[in-house]
This record gives structure tokens, sequence and C-alpha cells, in this order.
């Protein structure tokens, strides 16, 4: 499988001259199998160019939301297919103890936050909404898929995508170093351990350097060091830093990386932050 | 190696900050996790043990009644809270290993998650004097 970073940015889309490296659109990833399938991890801002990147209209597409938070959500409205009568759409998010995914993504998909309701797209029976839970798999094309609820504030999945022998963890959003003082505990105790144990690719968050976490425990997010002990801990092969910083421009990420190349010789896994545009061949 | 479901490892999370004895269970009833202050009242680092299965960890301390009978394991709120689903509060004696009688209260109540998922139970327990 093949995954394109076309979104790499936290929190909030920061485009600039500053940011054109690493990027400055929202989390989105596209995957996309040898079969054709293709999957979405996430609508952010950088969703709005899936479109350019294929080179025919999908029949259909399933775009799999971690959580409903802004900068995850926030390309959806601007996907091309979306008003696309042809194509089938399926939406796969965390299911909330009180709403429906549909109803949560009918709150910024109308009036006043946007101008269409969803109800008014074209055709809209081509939507399907799956509200996940922890620990569900399903298929979709030839991809196997595994969820499990991770630690983020409100309901947060992670997703294990697999097809063949190869296999990517998503963990966008994630602060599994949430108190725990002596980060990680052992794997059955962490969160997204299951999901991502043995990963050929780690999409982990890696927002804060550890000196900034200090500042934001209980955000959400974890530093490029509880990235590095993440992927140590499940045996990862390749780690990719993702969902980088607003304020965290192309000069100190590459600074970040050269740092801890330095400090940290001879890791079990190869480390390559997410730019924007980048395509990674899994497996 | 099975990963523990996300409530239960931030149940942990919590309770490894709370100043009062709090023990978390599974659906089996194994306690899986223990605080420092519940480490008192069952005379037992968790890590020194870890997890026990409830054979093991409900026979620490004997429960008694107001008259100092026991208690049968059915009475206790975290078996109400795992065997019923639902909310239990009592308050007991306890006899520990130094054969002192404590007073104690005790509140439990169940783990369910989203999608109806079944995760354990946690029981807070509150000294109240001897
Ligand atoms: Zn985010
Ligand atoms: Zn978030």
């Amino acid at each position: 499988m093949k995954a394109v970073f076309l979104g790499t940015r936290g929190s909030l889309a920061s485009p600039g001259p500053e940011t054109a490296r690493y990027g400055g659109n929202t989390s989105c990833v596209a995957v996309q199998g040898v079969g054709g399938t293709v999957l979405v991890l996430d609508a952010g801002t950088g969703l709005r160019r899936l479109g350019a990147l294929l080179s025919a209209p999908l029949p259909r597409v399933d775009l799999l939301l971690t959580h409903l938070h802004l900068d995850h959500i926030q390309g959806l409205g601007f996907f091309p297919a979306l008003y696309d009568p042809e194509v089938e759409i399926h939406l796969w998010g965390p299911a909330s103890a009180t709403q429906c995914l549909r109803t949560r993504l009918t709150r910024y998909l109308s009036p006043p936050l946007f101008p269409v309701h969803l109800r008014d797209l074209p055709r809209p029976e081509r939507l399907s909404f799956h509200d996940v839970v922890s620990s569900e798999e399903f298929s979709v094309g030839e991809f196997r898929v595994r969820t499990a609820f991770v630690c983020h504030p409100g309901p947060t999945v992670g997703y294990r995508i697999a097809a063949d022998s190869a296999s990517l963890a998503y963990l966008p959003d994630h602060e599994p170093a949430l108190g725990v003082p002596n980060f990680p505990l052992a794997g059955d105790w962490t969160s997204g351990f299951a999901l991502a144990r043995g990963a050929d690719l780690l999409v982990h968050d890696a927002q804060y350097t550890l000196e900034e976490y200090k500042d934001h425990v209980g955000w959400g997010h974890s530093a490029w060091e509880h990235a590095f002990a993440f992927a140590e801990l499940v045996g990862a092969k390749q780690l990719v830093p993702f969902h980088h910083d607003p304020a965290h421009d192309d000069a100190f990420l590459d600074g970040l990386l050269a740092r801890y190349s330095r400090e940290r010789p001879g890791l079990p896994f190869s480390v390559t932050p997410a730019t924007e545009g980048a395509v990674f061949e899994v497996g | 190696m099975s990963q523990k479901e996300i409530e239960l490892i931030l149940m942990r999370q919590l309770a490894s900050y709370l100043a009062m004895p709090v023990f978390l269970v599974d659906t089996d009833g194994t306690l899986i996790y223990y605080n420092d202050p519940a480490e008192r009242l069952l005379g037992r680092r968790f890590d020194e043990t870890g997890e026990m299965p409830v054979q093991e960890w409900s026979t620490a301390f004997t429960p008694v009644d107001e008259a100092g009978a026991p208690l049968p394991p059915d009475a206790l709120p975290l078996v109400i809270a795992l065997s019923e689903g639902r909310p239990a509060h009592r308050r007991f004696g306890i006899r520990g290993l130094d054969n002192a009688v404590r007073q104690i209260e005790v509140t439990a109540f169940p783990l369910l998650g989203q999608g109806d998922r079944h995760l354990g139970a946690v029981a807070l327990f509150w000294e109240v004097g001897t």
C-alpha cells in the first residue's frame, strides 16, 4: 500500500513560506491499495487536494475520522466528491454516548459554520455513516481496518490499516504518556499499544518538545520523546512524527530532527517526520 | 500481551494520583490495579503482586457487619457493581491481618464503555475510624 500525506499540521492550518516544506494543511493521509481502494485518514484541510492526486474519480471513498476536532474535519466541506452524485462516500468515526456521528458532523456541516446542509447535497443517500467503537474490525476493499479508543479528549479512535503483510498505524492525536511519570508502562497498560504493535509505518502525534509538553499535559498530545518511546515499545519499523504544532516552522522541525538524530543514535526504527506531499510505500 | 481498554488505563492513571484507596477489577473480578493508598488495606504492594484473582484479593481482609459477623461476598459493593452492573455503597468493617477491625465506607461502580462494553468495576474505600 501507499500512504500519501496531504496534511501534516496539528490544531490549525498554518500556511506560509516558513511552513512550506513540512506543510500547513491539517491532518489528512490517503492510503491507496494495490487493488485501487482508497482510504482517507482524517478530513483536515489537506483533504481538498485529494482530487488532484487521483487519475480518475473513484466510485467509492472511505473517510476514516479519528475524532471530530475541527482540524480533522474542516476539509470535509471542500471535498469535491461530496458534491459528485456518482461517488459513494462512507464516513467512519468514533461513536459517542450521546449523539450519532451524522448528527455531530452536521453541527459543522450546517449554517452558520458552513453554508450547505448535509441533506442538501446531491443524492445524500450515497453518504453512509458508521459509528465505530473500540476493537472493531472491518474490511474495505483489500484493506482490513482495526480501531481502538485512544487517549485524547473526547471519543477518539486510532486506526490500523493492513493489507497482505503490510500495516500502518495512524494515531495523529494521542497522549499515551498522560499521567505516566516514567513513560511508558508495559504495553498492556499503554494506550494504542495493541493497535500499533509491530506496525511497518507508525504515524504518531509529535506535537511538542518535552519542554513544551510540560505546559500542555492533558491537552491530548505527545512530545517527540513520547513518540520515540511509544514506537520502541510497540516495535514499529518506521516512525512518522505527525501533527506538527503550528508554532513549529520548517527550520525548527529540521532542528528537532537533527537534535534527536544526534541524541538518539541507534534507534531500532527509522524516523521520517511527515512532510506535506510525502509518499511512503508501506510493507 | 493483551492491551487494557483505554477506560481502564485512564482509571488507573487517575487512581495512581488519588489519596484514597482505589481498586480496579476487570469483568472477571480480577484485581488488575490498586493504588498506593490501597496497599495499606491489602498489606501488599501492587508492584510486588501484580494482578490478583478474586479468590486471592477477597481473602486478604475479612469484611464484617455491624455485629462483627462475616459479610457474604455478594453483599460487598464491588461484587454488586460487577455482578449487577449498578453502583453500590455500604459501610462495613474489615478485619485486617493484624486482627483489628477498621470501619470503612465503600463506593463501587461499574465501568461501562461506549458500545455497551462492560469493562469492569471500581471501588473507592474510605476509612472512617476504628
Ligand atoms: Zn488534531
Ligand atoms: Zn484532537
